[in-house]
């Protein structure tokens, strides 16, 4: 066996650890923070996987996306809310786990038949594209792939003026149920601070 | 593709003389380039913290380190030293897990860009096809390390300084990469080798900087925002926030901060230097050089000439940026968040995105000048 493959194995099973053990942490763990700080974890493993692939462009796309993106606001997010509270008991708590879990364990083991049962087309090694294979992305993103490329971004547009409607609150200054109007105005207002309103 | 030095190459060769074979030598050989970069960009460090002394000296009519060594050149050394064997405290309240990682996630990302910086044809660690884009992705990991610390540190000033870093490296990063973006549409490819290959036709007038002014300014302030320097370094604001997310950190881990600062700050010369100001391209081609000196190009004199005009070229560059820079933290005064946030998002990303569209015009309209 050459050293290359050796790596590839030691970097592959190190990386699916990680991004199993890490999936589960961030379910099991009690601590929001650290299932936000695991989740990112994850990502970074997923483009370690990509590399491992060949694909270069992708693996750093999942970095910026998710790992720079998606996460960083999840975690800005969390720690703007870091509210110290206790859950609220739920009824039926148990019988809901085992439901859940039950439907968890289904999906799981419907996609293990899924790739068991599939002949997975494997690209022979020596015909991949490897650092082509950014020229082929864009390639397909201005054909075939337009239409769904640019409804993402439609998606993308309509999820900002959302946010933007409901972070600006003096837009929606009336109660939609009851037509009243309400004070939406920002909760920290200049000359009155915070603290002192609260007593 | 030019060949020049290549000291993987030579190295291989020498070592398999030896009777060593080719994947042996190989694995003796990986290690070698990443020492380098890794010592490199220590001395830089060090260099450009003589320099913010002495700099800040003048700037403040003072003289700055003296008595360490010769103009306090070891005075670095010395301040480094002093870190290293400092108490490592976490504080009782800290979450000490996440409390030490975020230090370490601070640092690790810029030591990895440094894989793409080019100081000659030959002379980088891997030219990866994706190049410049692999330091976009890697600098966006860093305000997780810095959210990761201020959280951990259980303060609030900590807590503050972390969202402020991470805040501001997301507003500051679009514009940054549009501006890169409007590079790699002349250049026709990622890799920072191309970048400068393209640049390299007529010396010194075929710099970027020429064809790209206004994405040069975005990326030099874009640059300086995401280092955290001043004008822009709000994270760790002394007046209000104590030393933001640095706060409770204290020996080596401060040290780690310190050191991931100062390297982004070279770093982002570098770049700077690859993206806009020719790479390790001398002013007067070199081609020219050598013709003038009667010297075939492939000549050994000329390619040990090139390689170290190219590294001279590369750092020389460099330097000035950070020069540049350390001037401009001791004579601007500090912006407030709201004028940060507004410079980034209704000032720098428009232009940038109205930069990109002239660059893609031109492009069309002027192939020649503009990458084909």
């Amino acid at each position: 066996m050459s050293i290359a493959v050796t790596t590839q194995i030691i970097c592959f099973s190190v990386l699916s650890l990680v991004v199993i053990v890490g999936a589960l942490g961030v379910i099991l763990l009690e601590s929001i923070v650290y299932s936000a700080f695991l989740l990112g974890g994850v990502f970074m493993s997923v483009a370690g996987l990509y590399l491992l692939l060949n694909a270069s462009f992708v693996a750093a796309a999942q970095v910026l996306v998710y790992v720079g993106a998606v996460n960083v606001l999840i975690i800005f997010a969390i720690m703007l809310v870091n509210k110290k509270e206790d859950l609220m008991p739920i009824e039926n708590i148990k019988s809901r786990r085992i439901i859940s879990t039950s439907i968890c364990l289904t999906l799981l083991s419907l996609l293990i038949r899924v790739d068991l049962s599939n002949t997975w087309g494997l690209a022979d090694p020596n015909t991949s594209i490897g650092e082509e294979s950014t020229i082929r992305i864009g390639e397909h993103l201005f054909s075939d792939y337009l239409l769904p490329f640019e409804v993402a971004s439609v998606l993308l547009l309509m999820a900002m003026i959302g946010a933007i409607v409901l972070a600006r609150r003096d837009v929606m200054n009336e109660d939609i149920s009851t037509g009243l109007p309400v004070d939406q105005e920002l909760i920290e207002k200049p000359n009155e601070p915070l603290l002192i309103k609260k007593n | 593709m030019n060949s020049g030095l290549d000291l993987e190459y030579s190295f291989n060769e020498i070592l398999k003389g030896f009777g060593l074979s080719s994947e042996l030598a190989h694995i003796i050989w990986l290690p070698l380039p990443m020492l380098l970069v890794l010592v490199s960009a220590v001395v830089g460090v060090l260099v450009t913290v003589w320099l913010e002394r002495k700099i800040s000296a003048a700037a403040q009519q003072r003289i700055g380190p003296e008595y360490a060594g010769a103009l306090g050149v070891l005075q670095p050394i010395a301040d480094g030293l002093k870190l290293l064997v400092k108490e490592d405290i976490i504080p009782a309240k800290a979450d000490s897990i996440l409390f030490t990682a975020g230090p370490i996630l601070v640092l690790v990302p810029v030591i990895l860009s440094w894989l793409v910086v080019p100081f000659g044809q030959n002379l980088l660690i891997s030219n990866v096809g994706i190049g410049i884009f692999l330091w976009i992705a890697l600098s966006s990991i860093q305000p997780i390390g810095l959210l990761m610390s201020g959280y951990a540190s259980n303060n609030k000033y900590s807590l503050l300084g972390g969202l402020r870093a991470a805040a501001q490296s997301i507003s500051y990063e679009i514009p940054l990469a549009l501006s890169v973006l409007a590079i790699v549409l002349m250049t026709n490819s990622l890799s920072t080798i191309d970048i400068v290959n393209q640049q390299s036709g007529a010396g010194i007038l075929s710099w970027n900087i020429w064809r790209q002014p206004v994405g040069f300014i975005i990326f030099w302030i874009c640059a300086l925002a995401e280092c955290e320097r001043l004008p822009f370094d709000l994270p760790e604001a002394e007046e209000e926030l104590v030393a933001g997310y640095q706060t409770e950190y204290a020996g080596m881990k401060f040290a780690l901060f310190y050191l991931g600062s100062y390297i982004n700050l070279i770093l982002s010369a570098l770049l700077v230097s690859i993206l806009y100001l020719g790479g390790w391209g001398f002013p007067i081609p070199v081609e020219i050089i050598a013709k003038v000196l009667n010297l075939p190009i492939n000549a050994p004199v000329i390619q040990v000439f090139t390689a170290s005009i190219g590294i001279i070229m590369t750092v020389l560059k460099a330097y000035l940026l950070v020069f540049i820079a350390i001037l401009l933290r001791w004579t601007t005064p500090r912006v407030r968040i709201d004028q940060l946030l507004d410079l980034g998002w209704k000032f720098l990303l428009p232009i940038s995105l109205a930069n990109l569209l002239v660059t893609a015009g031109l492009k069309l309209a002027f192939p020649q000048f503009f990458g084909g």
